[in-house]
């Protein structure tokens, strides 16, 4: 027994830096999955290329076949490997990491790992051999290979394995009383995030199976049923995304500045609906689908009036007023903005949480909610203006906050100082700038009127001419140099992470103590994570002014954007 | 524990942590309340007020069926032709059938400003998207499924009807056109 104990307590160490006890499995675990969601991310970015110089009309590089090919495997490995690898990487760290616990069945988690790893294999091999031309929504009567749906069902078995271990790890936690208290809001943030996976992962047990049938001619497939079934997995799974990006918001203030929780209760109440209202979530890809009636799509696309978006609005409160607190908690007290004028613009820890949270709530957030309007729809739905939306939320928002992280994972976890430091603390602005100028254009040309997945925007070859607006050209330049700009953030970003992990110089505590390059401020020193006594009780009093213009100014562009749109749909045919 | 103490969201929290949000936070959060309200009641306010909505007229047909359908509308009201394809217009007031097919929109029409019609869209195959330019009126068309929508062209114009759901290789080939007279 106590042989056990200590080979037990052999697989720990403590992290000098957060003073956390760090399980070996779950830290090989984390490597792991990590390097696994940033080799699909390479897969995904140099498709991005091919996507973007297609179309771009003044270039136009793919061909037809190996366009529609390239956006399959865009849409399956930045979406689905990229994220959910990262993901189960932040769920091993939420889980047994913060808590300080050890791994749960690490043989298993090895096992779902495994299988993932090979049915993301198994897709990629369909999609590059043009058994699986059918986009990463593969709406039937459009069929791929069975191999195909298989891979897919394999990855989601192993993703819910490695879910339902994170789920034990906080059971591990309680009953060996690694902690006292209550779950961190990380971790309760995580659990969200993996209570949506386990319905998500449900939903998709319910549409890939069937359909994996019906690909070797068993059973039916309605087109319609499936759109709803499928986007109950495809549209809940964004909401893991969010919940996971908020959590790593949180975690990232409270390393990089010291941000606090402003209040347990209004944070955790907000991530408790998001779960609440999930199932819902397949309405607003539907608006426009003569499948339902309004009554269904308004109930479902608000998610009972809107409840999750009100969430949403509350932590756009409540991380920048946390990050905001631990400033002034830290000294930075002048005027509304010292707080932010001061932050460590050149830590890409801090600079890629906030443009991501930037850019998800002012961009993301506010197109998402009018694109999803029911009415509103009409003028948008597979318009270039869904892409442009959606690379606000889950590229400039998940995927940069993911970015981000990876900034304190790579020293914290591989225990590496990040390879060329200078270009890492740059990287968040290239992909951030690229992507918002790419999602603008998109979203030009999408109000022009120009379709999404779709190889030809000049339209040759059609037995009717169309005539583009001259406009069309200036967004698609816009559209163009973004997007090659945001491909070139990603790839700085691949080899900065790939060149760390392999090459990386060691963290040790001399570098830390000397202030090496390579290793972020709040790794050199972890800021204060409690505060307590008279300069709390003073910050309370003063609140967060510059947290409340900050909120103010998106709330107005949130309202103009808005009823812009509703004046925009006005000029439309009457249609009902 | 101190009245206000200020943790990360890495620290287990201590205690009781259910406690009264901040003014600051409580004011925001009954601001974004009553927004998601606004947001939720403009839907159905539109469905009273306003012109456009995706309600429509739903049916489920089989392909052969709506196809026939199709069949006897260009029949009926063909006026000539154009880029090969039929060219129909239906009188004002009357039900337009209209399919989409890998990789055509069938058939033509020729519409008149400020007098309604029942559009009816299906897929004789798979999914397509009926993508009204330069209007940008959009919709799903799925196979199996007739979705009957009431329009009212406002202007005049040579439009066209692009297909925005990835339907296959020719996808991109597949330009229908509408006109709409005076
Ligand atoms: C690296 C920078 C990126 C660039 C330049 C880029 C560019 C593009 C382009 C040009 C399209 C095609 C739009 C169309 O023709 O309809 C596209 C589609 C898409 N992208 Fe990205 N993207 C990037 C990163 C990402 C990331 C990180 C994700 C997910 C996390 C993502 C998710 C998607 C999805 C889901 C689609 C839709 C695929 C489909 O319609 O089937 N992209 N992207
Ligand atoms: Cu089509
Ligand atoms: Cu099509």
């Amino acid at each position: 027994m106590s042989a056990t104990l200590e080979s037990l307590a052999q697989r720990f160490r403590r992290c000098p830096v957060t003073g956390l006890q760090v399980n070996r499995d779950s830290e090989l675990l984390i490597q792991a999955n990590a390097v696994v969601a940033v080799v699909a991310m390479l897969v995904g970015a140099l498709a991005a290329i091919g996507l973007v110089l297609t179309r771009w009309q003044a270039v136009h590089l793919l061909p037809a076949d190996q366009y529609y090919r390239y956006l399959t495997a865009h849409g399956l490995n930045m979406l689905i490997f990229w994220v959910i690898f990262f993901e189960m990487a932040v769920l091993y760290f939420a889980g047994p990491v913060v808590l300080g616990c050890r791994q749960p069945a690490p043989t298993l988690a090895w096992g779902a790992f495994a299988l993932m790893v090979v049915g993301a294999g198994m897709v990629d091999w369909m999609v590059f051999t043009g058994n699986a031309d059918v986009l990463f929504t593969s709406y039937p009567p459009l069929r791929a290979h069975p191999n195909y749906y298989l891979g897919v069902i394999l990855f989601a078995v192993g993703a819910l394995i490695a879910v339902s271990l994170f789920f034990a790890s906080l059971v591990v936690a309680k009953k060996e009383k690694t902690y006292s208290g209550s779950v961190p809001l990380v971790t309760f943030g995580a659990t969200t995030a993996a209570i949506i996976a386990v319905i998500t992962l449900l939903h998709g047990a319910a549409v890939y199976i069937p359909t994996w049938l019906w690909s070797m001619d068993i059973g039916n497939i309605d087109p319609e049923v499936y759109r709803m079934v499928w986007w109950g997995l495809g549209h809940s799974s964004q909401q893991i995304n969010v919940a996971a990006m908020v959590s790593v918001w949180y975690l990232l203030g409270g390393l990089t500045v010291g941000g606090v929780v402003l209040n347990e209760k209004v944070s955790r109440m907000a991530f408790v609906l998001y779960v609440l209202f999930i199932s819902m979530a397949s309405a607003h890809h539907l608006l426009v689908d003569p499948g339902m009636g309004s009554a269904w799509k308004i109930w479902n696309t608000s998610y009972a009036m809107y409840l999750a978006v009100l969430a949403s609005m509350v932590h756009g409160f409540t991380v920048p007023a946390g990050i905001e607190t631990g400033q002034r908690l830290r000294g930075y007290t002048n005027g509304l903005f010292e707080w932010l004028r001061k932050a460590p613009w050149s830590d890409p820890g801090f600079s890629g949480m906030w443009l991501s949270l930037v850019i998800f709530g002012f961009m993301g957030g506010i197109t998402g909610v009018t694109l999803g309007t029911e009415q509103i729809n009409i003028m948008a739905h597979n318009t270039l203006r869904v892409p442009g939306h959606f690379h606000t939320t889950v590229v400039g928002g998940t995927t940069l906050a993911f970015m981000a992280v990876t900034y304190y994972v790579l020293p914290l976890i591989f225990r590496k100082r990040v390879a060329f430091w200078g270009m890492a603390r740059l990287q968040p602005f290239v992909f951030g700038g690229g992507i918002v100028a790419m999602a603008l254009g998109m979203i030009f040309m999408g109000i022009l009127g120009m379709p999404r997945r779709h190889w030809d925007s000049s339209f040759a070859g059609s037995p009717f001419p169309v005539e583009l607006p001259p406009a069309s050209e200036l967004v698609q330049v816009l559209f163009g140099v973004g997007g090659l700009l945001a491909a070139v953030g990603a790839l700085m970003f691949i080899a900065i992470a790939v060149v760390t992990v392999f090459f990386g110089k060691p963290v040790t505590e001399e570098a830390i103590k000397a202030g090496a390059s390579g290793i972020p401020q709040g790794v050199l020193k972890l800021p204060a994570q409690v505060h307590t006594g008279e300069v709390a009780e003073r910050q309370h009093r003063e609140g967060v002014k510059g947290t409340v213009v900050l909120v103010a100014i998106f709330f107005v562009c949130f309202i103009v954007y808005y009823f812009t749109n509703w004046k925009m749909l006005s000029f439309l045919w009457k249609v009902g | 524990m101190s009245t206000h103490e200020f943790h990360s969201a890495v620290v287990p929290p201590q205690g009781i942590w259910w406690s009264p949000a901040g003014k600051q936070e409580k004011t925001w959060i009954a601001i974004a309340f009553v927004w998601c309200l606004v947001l939720f009641a403009m839907m159905p306010f539109w469905h009273f007020k306003g012109g456009q909505n995706p309600s429509g007229i739903r049916y489920r047909v089989t392909p052969e069926a709506y196809e026939a359908r199709v069949a006897r509308f260009v029949q009926e009201y063909q006026v000539g032709e154009e880029g090969g394809m039929p060219m129909v217009a239906p009188p004002p007031g009357a039900d337009v059938y209209l399919v989409g097919r890998q990789w055509q929109w069938y058939p033509a029409l020729k519409l008149k400003k400020g007098v309604q019609y029942t559009l009816h869209l299906s897929s004789a195959d798979v999914n397509h998207g009926f993508s009204l330019y330069p209007v940008n009126l959009n919709f799903q068309v799925i196979p199996g499924y007739d979705y009957g929508l009431r329009v009212v062209p406002n202007r005049s114009g040579d439009f066209r009807i692009i297909c925005n759901e990835f339907c296959g290789i020719g996808h991109h080939l597949m330009v229908g056109k509408v006109l709409v007279e005076d």
